[in-house]
């Protein structure tokens, strides 16, 4: 008879140990960098607004009516944090995004983010690259998002007409490619970009179009880009970073606009965080952020190719 | 029919595209981390058997179809259309040739065939994996010839033309695996 084992972890007990190992790095990496661990909620009274991620909710019997969010990231809290004169600092946390179940995504996975204050995106990249060699990889390579796309498509993702990306869109698979310059040069970017880039080291593509910045700072050069950068192994995004942006009106006007975005597009229109819009005109230190995804660093180390085999358990196959 | 979104799908669900029922054999979940969400799906043609890929923007919705596999027992065959038994229901339906396709060189009768009912008339017919036919014609076997090597051509009861060793006799039963179409040995009744 078929015993049941659906109860059994979906990692093995090795990268179970693997994990531990990866956090245990981790730790020592950001101790001797004297950068502060933190701890904060998961659970808040905002969302977020950008219009890709979709936030879960929830409620709780002590603020009747209210709907609380869990975290997509740790990102506001740990501002506040920043703004209050912690100096760097980073957690280990779980996050949570709704609508996002495949091979290299869980609904709840586990993020790594850190805030070094007083670095620009360059030296945080360097920094990224050092704690990769310290859990046994390669230094990156760096790309501009710009030479990406001339180096396999031999376009200028900056200036390339709207109606050009469509119709590559459209040879690439995507039949009903819509008029959404973000959406075209996602679906170019992750299917025909960093797939045929034959890259076989991690790689950083840094300087992203103005329309992907989020909560980063915009580099006034020609054409203006964001401050951004991504890490990529083997085609798989790990990690996504940037300078932070610390002014708090044109933060204001972005989730604004985002919210707008979400309301065209029927979607919910979370508040935004006023709490972190104090911190933020009360003053947020200069510094640079990123966001590691752990769950995919471990799926480099451990050669697994589904999200589901280094997680212990997850709420069902996808 | 109820339509799926793009978060329901996943390998087995039937679709319809371009008015063709489809089966997903592949569901990528494809999203940069500040960007849009898509869905990279690989799909059969239930009708052609052709391979198709998609793309949709998550959260699209797509028509359902009514797609259902059931064991149907094979009754005959009246010239034209092959006819199947539900043996709960007694429910009875008919199958053409290109619904029946390769599976009729292999089904005499009484079998349970795997039919696929696309708004209930039958798209496919998959016969069981393994049958036993009568050979009707073959040359005259070499008697203690059991050796490995040799082949030669046997017509069964069916009309199906297979590739047997070179004993194999008039008369002698046979098991044939119907998805490789080959010979895996004589059979006793």
């Amino acid at each position: 008879m078929a015993s049941d084992t659906s109860w059994h972890p979906s990692a093995s007990l090795k990268v179970i140990k693997q994990r531990a190992s990866l956090l245990k790095q981790i730790r020592s990496f950001m101790n001797t960098r004297e950068i502060i661990e933190v701890d904060t909620p998961i659970l808040s009274h905002f969302g977020i607004s950008d219009p890709y991620i979709e936030s879960m909710t929830t409620s709780c019997a002590a603020e009747s009516d209210a709907l609380l969010y869990l975290q997509s990231s740790p990102e506001f809290c740990m501002k506040r944090l920043l703004a209050a004169g912690s100096g760097s600092i980073y957690q280990i946390a779980h996050v949570f995004r709704n609508e996002e179940s495949g091979k290299r995504h869980n609904t709840e996975f586990t993020m790594l983010e850190w805030y070094h204050a007083g670095f620009d995106y360059y030296q945080l990249m360097n920094e990224v690259g050092e704690l990769l060699i310290d859990i046994g990889l390669e230094r990156p390579d760096k790309m501009t998002y710009a030479d990406a796309f001339k180096q396999t498509l031999e376009l200028n993702p900056h200036t390339a007409a709207t109606s050009e990306l469509q119709t590559l869109c459209k040879q690439h698979g995507w039949d009903d490619a819509i008029d959404d310059r973000h959406a075209l040069l996602d679906f170019l970017f992750s299917q025909a970009v960093i797939k045929n880039l034959e890259q076989s080291k991690p790689l950083f593509i840094y300087d992203y179009p103005e329309c992907m910045s989020a909560l980063a700072t915009l580099k006034q050069s020609e054409p203006i880009v964001s401050e951004r950068f991504e890490l990529f192994i083997s085609g798989m995004e790990i990690a996504n970073g940037f300078n932070e942006l610390i002014d708090a009106d044109e933060q204001v006007k972005r989730f604004e606009s985002e919210l707008t975005t979400r309301s065209n597009k029927g979607l919910a229109e979370p508040p935004i965080d006023k709490d972190f819009v104090a911190a933020l005109r009360s003053g947020l230190p200069e510094c640079s952020g990123v966001a590691v995804g752990i769950d995919r660093l471990l799926m480099v180390l451990s050669k697994k190719d589904d999200i589901n085999e280094v997680s212990t358990f997850t709420l069902g196959s996808n | 029919m109820a339509t799926y979104s793009t978060n329901e799908f996943k390998s087995g669900l039937k679709i319809m595209i371009e008015n063709d029922p489809c089966s997903i054999i592949e569901n990528e979940f494809v999203k940069p981390g500040k960007g849009q969400a898509f869905n990279r799906v690989k799909m059969r043609n239930l009708k052609t058997g052709r391979v198709l890929e998609k793309t949709y923007k998550s959260g699209e919705s797509v028509e359902g179809a009514d797609v259902v596999d059931l064991d149907l027992q094979y009754l005959y065959n009246d010239g034209e259309m092959w006819h199947f038994m539900n043996k709960d229901s007694y429910e009875q339906c008919e199958a053409d040739a290109n619904a029946v396709s390769d599976a009729k060189q292999w089904i005499k009768g009484e079998e349970m065939c795997l039919v696929t009912l696309w708004n209930d008339v039958p798209l496919s017919v998959a016969a069981p994996n393994f049958v036993v036919l009568e050979v009707t014609d073959t040359d005259p076997g070499l008697k203690g010839d059991t050796a490995q090597g040799g082949s030669k051509p046997a017509t069964l009861e069916t009309g199906a033309i297979v590739k047997v060793p070179l004993f194999v006799e008039n008369g002698d039963l046979l098991k044939i695996d119907t998805r490789t179409g080959e010979y895996v040995s004589r059979a006793k009744e």
